[in-house]
């Protein structure tokens, strides 16, 4: 199931999540963002019960994206115990963010 | 499964050559690392005949369905390796999956060129930015600088103007070399200035964002300018580094050498789109378009000389 994060609940689902989760930030502006849409949804299915995966629309959550810095997107963070601990920018195919995640 | 033809790439040019193949009766696999291919980047296509105003994004959707709605295969994947044997062509994935066909298109255009210069690489996604349509909201009301002066500029700059409260267009040259539509556009904005004749040698920021650049020529009394972004659109490079081991004739700068028919100077394997020497004239959708239906042709016609068509 893909997730969808907000500013309201990004503390519950993501911060304390006991799974890793990644956030995708993107916005319905971005052509590339939309490219990966399915791909992202293609993933969250194959890794149910293993990587949280969802996302996450910069122009209605502004404060989480503003804490992290987002200035480009798309934007992959994975997240683990709260911490972001890997960041990927651009557009990427599934078989790529599989690996860059799962190691 | 041996396929008629694999075509390497999903841009325009691409998923034309799937159309058109398609319609031969020819089996095909389109294998690209971005469905939609460049095109995506743009914020509004108004060139494209039949279709007066249309988002990059929208129109390689478009081409992506018509193609897997004739009965193209498409596949996300980077290719890292070509092969030859006898009449067969394997194509190799990063991933180390392997396809095979009778014939080739390589259409995997360009990629995007760099300035490298110092801190672009650092502040790469920290206002550093190669695509306008991407990342221009997020310079609301900001000071930014974009590099280029040839059509994705020029309408880049544009779009940026949209948010930002100043946009300065940073050319190396004296003249925009644009379509003179977007390069009246470009000198009609307020907040638009172009400043010619000049380079970037350096892009400088506090760590965690840019906040100034180098330049190799006095603006307003300084050597450098305040900015909270630099956007990049200085032109591409053709994706034509896995094509080594098949000795295919490039030119000095990469591109793939070609004639009017898109064949190659190797047997069975033909080109299209951005990445040919042939491109170069004018890189437009339409024109890679038109250059996809031709290698699809090409294809059709090779396989039927040489008696490989399926029965």
């Amino acid at each position: 199931m893909e997730y969808k994060f907000t500013d309201q609940n990004f503390e519950e689902e993501v911060l304390k999540s006991e799974l890793p989760v990644l956030v995708d930030f993107f916005a319905v502006w971005c052509g590339p963002c939309q490219m990966m849409a399915p791909v992202i949804e293609e993933m969250a299915k194959e890794l149910e019960g293993k990587v949280k995966i969802g996302k996450m629309n910069v122009d209605e959550n502004p404060q989480t994206a503003e804490k992290y810095g987002i200035m480009s997107i798309p934007t992959l963070i994975l997240f683990k115990n709260g911490e972001p601990v890997k960041t990927l920018q651009g557009f990427r195919g599934k078989e790529d963010i599989v690996k860059e995640i799962t190691i | 499964m041996l396929y008629d033809v694999i075509i390497i790439g999903s841009g325009p040019a691409g998923l034309t050559a799937s159309i058109y193949t398609s319609r031969y009766k020819l089996s095909n696999l389109v294998i690209g690392k971005l469905p939609g291919g460049t095109i995506t980047y743009a914020d509004k296509v108004q060139n494209f005949p039949g279709v007066s105003e249309i988002s990059g994004v929208q129109l390689g959707e478009k081409m992506l369905s018509q193609a897997k709605v004739l009965g193209g295969e498409i596949v996300t994947e980077n290719v890292k390796s070509l092969g030859k044997n006898h009449d067969v062509f394997t194509v190799a994935s990063e991933y180390d999956k392997e396809y095979q066909s009778k014939t080739l298109i390589i259409a995997s255009g360009t990629g995007r060129r760099k300035l490298n210069i110092p801190g672009e690489g650092e502040y790469v996604g920290k206002g550093v930015s190669y695509c306008t349509n991407c990342d221009a909201p997020f310079f609301k009301n900001k000071t930014v600088i974009l590099v280029g002066g040839a059509n994705s500029a020029c309408s880049g700059a544009i779009h940026l103007a949209e948010y930002a409260q100043k946009v300065y267009l940073v050319y190396r040259k004296s003249e925009l070399r644009a379509e003179p539509i977007w390069v009246e556009e470009v000198k009609s904005n307020p907040k638009i200035e172009v400043i010619y004749d000049t380079n970037l040698l350096e892009i400088i920021g506090d760590g965690s964002k840019v906040t100034q650049v180098k330049l190799d020529k006095e603006i307003n009394r300084e050597m450098s300018l305040p900015t909270d972004g630099v956007f990049v659109e200085i032109g591409g490079i053709p994706t034509s580094n896995f094509l080594s081991s098949l000795e295919v004739e490039m030119d000095k700068s990469g591109y793939i050498v070609v004639n009017e028919e898109m064949v190659t100077n190797v047997q069975g394997v033909f080109a299209a789109g951005d990445v040919t020497n042939k491109s170069l004239v004018l890189q437009q959708t339409v024109t890679a378009c038109a250059q996809g239906a031709i290698a699809g042709y090409s294809v059709f016609k090779y396989l039927k000389q040489n008696k490989r068509l399926t029965k």
